[in-house]
C-alpha cells in the first residue's frame, strides 16, 4: 500500500468515526431523533470498499453515514440531514437511514432489510446491457443474508452474469439475534459459493477490504459475473440508539476492539514507516475541525418550510395532474 | 398497567393455558421483542415455543400458517407493519383464503401481531398504517388495540379464534401506563363508547383515540355541545350497531384516523354510514386524517402529516361553522 492511499484510509476512517461520535452526542442532546445506526467499529468496510469501488453504483442499507462520507458525500450535508434540516442531503425528509445522492451514484439508505438487493441487481442488469461494466456495489448485513430477496438476487445476478459485487458486513448480530441462531453457519460466504466467487475477509483491516474489492471489481469489469465478499466486522455500539447491545459479551467486544480498524492501520503504518508520525496528529486535528463545522452547519441551518410537505411526492409534471 | 405488559400477559397466560400456543418473530426470544412485548417468555417457555426467526417475514407468516395447519396456535410478530408487506402474499393469498378455497375444510388459527403508525421521526419506511389494506381482505379478522384492557382481552380472544387475525398495535402506546380492567365474557368485536355525548359522534381507533380525547374538551367548550367518542376496536368486522345507535342520537359524525386520507380505513366507515344513515345526518360526515404524503423525517413536517389534537379541534370548528352547528 502506498503512503498516499494509507493516509486517505486513515483520514476517512477517522472522519467517519468522529462523525459517528458527534452524531451520538447530538442525538443525546436531542438534536437528532428517530433511528440512528452507528458504524463505529465498521469503518474499514465503509472506507475500504468505497476507495476501491470508485466508479459504478452504490446501494446500501440504513447504517450508511460513513459509507456515504467515503463515497464523497459532504459530512455537513449528512449531519444536516440527521438534524432534519432543509440543507440536508435529503432535505430533512429522509433522516439518518435515507441518504441519497444520484450525483455520487449513491442510492440510499434503504431501511427495509435486503430490500435494496433486487434493486441493485436490476441496476446491474441495466448497466450490463448498456455496456457499463463498472457495475454495481451492494452492501448489507449478516441479517440480510437470511431474506428471500438476498437469495433471489444471488440467483439472478449469477444466472445473468451481472456486474455486481455483493458485500456482506458480518458483524454477527441483527439487532439482538446472533447470526448462528438463525443461520446454519456463521461464515456467510458459503451462502454464495455455488453462484459466484465468494470469499471471507478480515473486515477490520482496511487494506484487506480494499484489496478484496479491487479483485472483485476486476472480476465484474471483465464480464465474469457477480462476486461475493463477506467481511468479518463488529459494531461497538448497540444496533441503534434505542438498543444498548448488552446481549453481547464484554470478551467478544474486547476481542474486536483489539482489532480496531483505525488503530490497526495506524500501528502498521508507523511500524513500517509508511507514514510520518506527524500525519496522524495533524489529521486528527483537521478531522475534529471538519466535524465541528458539520455540526455547526447543521445546527445553524433552517428547518424545511411547511410547504415542503407536498413537494417531492411526484415529479413536477405529475404534481399538476395528481391531487 | 403498561400497554406492552397487557400484551405480554395475554400471550403468557395463553401459552400457560394451552401448549399449542407458540410465538415466532424477529428478536422475540432471547432479546425479548423489540418493543419488549415478549419479555420473559423465552426463559419461561423455551426455544421450542418462543422462536427467534431470521429476518424473513414471508417465512414468519408462511411458517406460522404451516404450524397452524399442523395444529398449533401460532402468534407471529412482525416488527413493524411496513415489513408485513413482505409477508403480504402469505397473509392475503394463503392465510385468508384457505378456509374458503377448501370449502370450509381448512382452519388457520393464526394471530399476526404488528405495530404501526407514526412514532417519532422514524421516516417513511417505518411509519405506516395498513389497517385499510388488511381490512379489505375477506377471510381476515382485523383488530386494532388502543388500550391495555382491549389489548389483553382481544389478543387472548384472537389467539383462540379459529381464523387468521391481523392484530394491530401502535408503536407509541407500548410504554404508556394505562388503566386496566379484567372483564368477563369480553367481546373483541364490539366498539367501545369511550365517552358519552349528545351532539356529535367522533369515531376513531388506535393512537388517535388519545388525540381525540385531548381535543374533545375544547371542542365541547367552543361549540357548547357534548361529544360522544367511540373507539372502533374491531375493524373487520366493523361494529355498525354501536355506530348506528350513536349517530341516531347525535346526528353528526366525524372520523379521525392517522392513515393517509385517500383510501384510508375511514373512507369505508363513512361510506357505510352514508349508505345506511344518510337521512339521520344533520351535517355531511367529516374525515380528519393523515396527509397524502410519505411520512417525512423532520419533526415539524412529521406532525404536519398527521392529525394532532390542535388540528382535530380546528378542523371540527371549521366544519361546524360551514355546516351551521
Ligand atoms: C424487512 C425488514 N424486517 C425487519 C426490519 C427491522 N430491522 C432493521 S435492521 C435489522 C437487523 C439487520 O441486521 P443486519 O442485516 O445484520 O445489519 P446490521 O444492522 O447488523 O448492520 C432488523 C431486523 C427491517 N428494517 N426490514
Ligand atoms: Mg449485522
Amino acid at each position: 500500500m502506498n503512503s498516499a492511499r494509507v493516509k486517505t484510509f486513515y483520514y476517512l476512517m477517522k472522519l467517519g468515526r468522529e462523525f459517528e461520535l458527534a452524531a451520538k452526542e447530538q442525538y443525546m442532546q436531542g438534536n437528532i431523533a428517530g433511528f440512528l445506526h452507528l458504524d463505529i467499529g465498521q469503518e474499514a468496510c465503509s472506507v475500504g470498499t468505497m476507495q476501491a469501488f470508485d466508479k459504478g453504483d452504490v446501494f446500501t442499507h440504513y447504517r450508511e453515514h460513513v459509507l456515504a462520507i467515503a463515497r464523497g458525500m459532504d459530512p455537513k450535508l449528512i449531519m444536516a440531514e440527521l438534524f432534519g434540516k432543509a440543507t440536508g442531503v435529503s432535505k430533512g425528509k429522509g433522516g439518518s437511514m435515507h441518504l441519497f445522492d444520484p450525483k455520487l451514484d449513491f442510492y440510499g439508505g434503504d431501511a427495509i432489510v435486503a430490500g435494496h438487493l433486487p434493486i441493485a441487481t436490476g441496476c446491474a442488469y441495466a448497466r450490463k446491457i448498456e455496456g457499463e461494466m463498472a457495475g454495481v456495489f451492494a452492501i448489507f448485513g449478516d441479517g440480510a443474508t437470511n431474506a428471500g430477496a438476498f437469495f433471489e438476487s444471488l440467483n439472478i445476478a449469477a444466472a445473468w452474469k451481472l456486474p455486481i459485487i455483493f458485500f456482506c458486513e458480518n458483524n454477527y448480530y441483527a439487532i439482538g439475534t446472533r447470526i448462528g441462531w438463525v443461520s446454519p453457519f456463521e461464515e456467510l460466504y458459503h451462502k454464495a459459493r455455488h453462484y459466484m466467487p465468494s470469499k471471507r475477509i478480515d473486515g477490520m483491516n482496511v487494506c484487506e477490504v480494499y484489496r478484496a474489492v479491487m479483485e472483485a471489481k476486476e472480476h465484474i469489469e471483465n464480464g465474469l459475473g457477480p462476486y461475493f465478499i463477506e467481511a468479518e466486522t463488529y459494531r461497538y455500539e448497540g444496533h441503534s440508539m434505542s438498543d444498548n447491545g448488552k446481549y453481547r459479551s464484554e470478551e467478544e467486544m474486547e476481542i474486536f476492539k483489539s482489532r480496531d480498524p483505525i488503530e490497526t492501520l495506524k500501528k502498521e503504518a508507523l511500524s513500517r514507516g509508511i507514514v510520518e508520525p506527524e500525519y496522524f496528529d495533524e489529521t486528527d486535528k483537521k478531522v475534529a475541525k471538519e466535524i465541528e463545522e458539520a455540526v455547526e452547519f447543521a445546527a445553524n441551518s433552517p428547518e424545511p418550510d411547511l410547504s415542503e410537505l407536498y413537494e417531492d411526492v411526484y415529479c413536477k409534471e405529475c404534481t399538476n395532474v395528481v391531487p | 398497567m403498561l400497554y406492552r405488559e397487557a400484551l405480554n400477559r395475554a400471550i403468557d397466560e395463553s401459552m400457560a393455558a394451552d401448549r399449542s400456543v407458540v410465538i415466532l418473530g424477529e428478536d422475540v426470544g432471547r432479546y425479548g421483542g423489540s418493543y419488549r412485548v415478549s419479555e420473559g417468555l423465552f426463559a419461561k417457555y423455551g426455544p421450542k415455543r418462543v422462536i427467534d426467526t431470521p429476518i424473513a417475514e414471508l417465512s414468519i407468516v408462511g411458517n406460522a400458517i404451516g404450524m397452524a395447519i399442523a395444529g398449533l396456535r401460532p402468534i407471529a410478530e412482525i416488527m413493524t407493519v411496513n415489513f408485513s408487506l413482505l409477508a403480504m402474499d402469505q397473509i392475503v393469498n394463503h392465510a385468508a383464503k384457505f378456509r374458503y378455497m377448501s370449502g370450509g375444510k381448512m382452519t388457520i388459527p393464526l394471530t399476526i401481531r404488528m405495530p404501526g403508525g407514526v412514532s417519532r421521526q422514524l421516516a417513511a419506511q417505518h411509519s405506516e398504517s395498513y389497517e385499510t389494506m388488511y381490512s379489505a381482505v375477506p377471510g381476515l379478522i382485523v383488530l386494532a388495540a388502543s388500550n391495555a384492557t382491549y389489548a389483553y382481552h382481544a389478543l387472548k380472544a384472537a389467539i383462540f379464534l379459529n381464523d387468521p387475525v391481523v392484530f394491530l398495535e401502535h408503536e407509541l402506546l407500548y410504554p404508556m401506563d394505562m388503566k386496566f380492567k379484567q372483564i368477563e365474557n369480553f367481546d373483541p368485536f364490539k366498539a367501545e363508547v369511550v365517552k358519552e355525548g349528545e351532539d356529535l359522534t367522533i369515531l376513531t381507533y388506535l393512537k388517535m383515540r388519545y388525540d381525540v380525547l385531548e381535543a374533545v374538551p375544547q371542542i365541547e367548550k367552543e361549540l357548547g355541545i357534548s361529544v360522544e367518542v367511540i373507539d372502533l376496536n374491531s375493524l373487520r368486522p366493523l361494529d355498525m350497531k354501536t355506530i348506528t345507535d350513536s349517530i341516531k342520537k347525535t346526528k353528526r359524525v366525524v372520523l379521525v384516523e392517522e392513515d393517509h386520507k385517500t383510501g384510508g380505513y375511514g373512507a369505508e366507515v363513512i361510506a357505510r354510514i352514508s349508505e345506511a344513515l344518510f337521512y339521520e345526518l344533520d351535517a355531511p360526515p367529516l374525515r380528519i386524517a393523515g396527509e397524502d404524503v410519505p411520512i417525512p423525517y423532520n419533526r415539524k413536517l412529521e406532525l404536519a402529516s398527521i392529525p394532532t389534537p390542535d388540528k382535530i379541534v380546528s378542523q371540527i370548528l371549521q366544519w361546524s361553522r360551514a355546516n351551521g352547528i
